[in-house]
């Protein structure tokens, strides 16, 4: 078991003649990924690693029957790009695209409310099905199978944690990364609750950062309706007020959404939080009792 | 009046309308706002041009990808008229290059000069008050490394997302702008090779060293794609550095550095 994509997932990389586009539609290939169909308008009939490019998803859905997109359009375009999928009836959209306007999202967010499609992103590194799936921009080999579920807004940071959590042996079921954006598709709490439904994850990692709620909407959520161990780390003590720190979404605006406060409100709902990232991994070995 | 000051103690006062993006600014939010904040008191003369003045500042706000819209104070005259004291406008990064005439605006005068040639360089660079430069592939990453020297005993004199290429000539640039911080007494990289492999970047920082002079102790992480060799070139190197595996040892190092130097 598994959460969001498995070895059955179809994927669509949108964008797929670019250069980002080629090299990780390969890359996800390689780890064993049904990449079925690529998207670039005016490209169809080309292949790129032997993957059928179309000029719109609706064709590709129509002709691989694709159920999941990976987009790496460049942003003045993305908002279109994902419309489009959920639209040819992409049930997943994982938006890797970094720099997308504020308003746009705000825009596709309203947009998808209420029909049937999970955005995943923008901004993210995409979601891993260790052994099984890879349909992001993260490396596959730090991954190894086993029993942690890991949730982040941050990408390289959730490598450390994979790094840490596959070093120590206990491995990873799916990871997914929700994106550093201010306004993104799926956040913490809908992963927190398909983690906590699955048979396979026994723990979770929650890696989050300064800026915005997701975090305390999290500690409610976890304190009501998660039974199993959640350890997290909160990215950003050290920043200061005011100051975007490298994603859109990581600002402490107003006293609002410093490290301290997240870490309190987790800490209050039961959470293991570590203050040094690289006690991750210790941290998920203690609460599972190994 | 002070909106944080506001937020902090009187929190209730606060008005919160929610605009639909599907439909716009409806006659309702501005109704919803005019009334909750006691205006039917006075006549339609101000309320009237209250509501239209609420759907230009949203009208504002999405055309011109603005970040935030504030008039603060308005006034209201004892003749009724309504009058913007004060206003100011921030807007979306990444929403500039719809808006030539907003980018005009910008005052390099009000910006910190390495931060602009940070910028200049693709580099994400944030100038703080400690005396650890950092230097960092991923923004989530950076942040962590700044915490944990701290956790370590020390104070980061920054934030520095290389990115993910970190090449020679990114490495290069980031060593130039944390040098030119007379406070940095130590440089900390730390990268997590993912798709960008280790042994790249460990070129990358010996060419750049050679390039640039380094004059203050020096110590890298390198772990994820190839770090092996990665760490086997720099430690071939003629170069002044500690190598680190592990973000903790190598913070403590770092540290450890940078207080025998004080």
């Amino acid at each position: 078991m598994s959460i969001l994509v498995n070895k059955n997932t179809r994927v669509v990389v949108q964008g797929i003649t670019g250069k980002e586009g080629s090299f990780h539609a390969t890359q996800c290939k390689a780890y064993g990924t049904q990449v079925v169909a690529g998207v670039t308008p005016g490209k169809a009939g080309q292949e790129v690693e032997g993957i059928p490019v179309f000029n719109t998803v609706r064709n590709a859905v129509k002709k691989t029957q694709c159920d999941t997109s990976l987009i790496f359009v460049p942003p003045p375009f993305c908002a279109d790009a994902i419309l489009e999928a959920a639209d040819a009836g992409i049930k997943l959209v994982i938006c890797i695209t970094e720099g997308i306007p504020v308003n746009d999202m705000v825009k596709v967010k309203r947009a998808l409310r209420g029909r049937d499609v999970r955005l995943v992103g923008p901004n993210c590194p995409g979601v891993i099905t260790v052994d099984e799936a890879k349909i992001g921009i993260m490396p596959g080999f730090i991954h190894k199978k086993g029993v942690v579920g890991v949730v982040s807004r941050s990408g390289t940071l959730t490598y450390e944690a994979v790094h840490q959590l596959s070093t120590l042996g206990l491995g990873e079921t799916t990871c997914v990364g929700i994106g550093g954006d201010p306004v993104n598709g799926t956040g913490f709490v809908d992963v927190l609750a398909l983690f906590e439904k699955d048979p396979e994850t026994q723990a979770i990692v929650m890696i989050g950062e300064i800026g915005g709620d997701a975090e305390e909407k999290a500690a409610e959520f976890i304190k009501q309706q998660v039974k199993k161990p959640v350890v997290s780390f909160i990215a950003g003590i050290t920043a200061p007020p005011g100051r975007r720190m490298g994603h859109a979404g990581a600002i402490i605006s107003g006293g609002k959404g410093t490290a301290a406060e997240k870490m309190k409100s987790l800490e209050a709902a039961g959470v293991r939080v570590v203050k040094n990232p690289a006690e991750i991994g210790n941290a998920v070995k203690v609460a599972l009792g190994r | 009046m002070e909106i944080e000051v506001v937020a902090a103690h009187t929190p209730e006062k606060i008005i919160r309308e929610a605009i639909d993006p599907a439909v716009g600014f409806q006659g309702y939010n501005g109704r919803n706002i005019a009334f909750a904040l006691g205006l039917p008191a006075m006549e339609a003369a101000v309320v009237t041009p209250f509501i239209q003045m609420l759907g230009n500042l949203y009208r504002l706000f999405m055309d011109k990808n603005a970040a935030m819209v504030e008039i603060n104070p308005l006034v209201i005259t004892s003749d009724k008229k309504l009058i913007a004291l004060d206003g100011k406008v921030s807007f979306d990064d990444n929403a500039l290059f719809r808006h030539a005439d907003v980018q005009q605006m910008r005052d390099l005068h009000e910006e910190d000069p390495l931060e602009i040639e940070a910028g200049e360089n693709n580099l994400n660079y944030i100038k703080l008050d400690g005396n650890i430069g950092c230097m960092v592939n991923g923004a989530g990453l950076a942040m962590a490394t700044m915490d944990v020297i701290k956790l370590a005993g020390s104070e980061p004199a920054n934030f520095l997302d290389v990115g993910g290429g970190a090449t020679k000539e990114t490495v290069a640039a980031g060593f130039r702008i944390l040098l030119k911080d007379p406070n940095v007494k130590g440089i900390f990289i730390n990268i997590f090779g993912g798709i960008v492999r280790c042994d790249r970047i460990a070129h990358g920082v010996i060419e750049a060293a050679k390039e640039v002079k380094i004059n203050v102790p020096l110590v890298v992480r390198l772990q994820g794609t190839n770090a092996d060799e990665g760490r086997k070139l720099l430690a071939e190197s003629d170069l002044k550095l500690e190598v680190a595996n592990d973000l903790w040892e190598a913070a403590q190092k770092i540290v450890k550095l940078t207080s025998k130097a004080a």
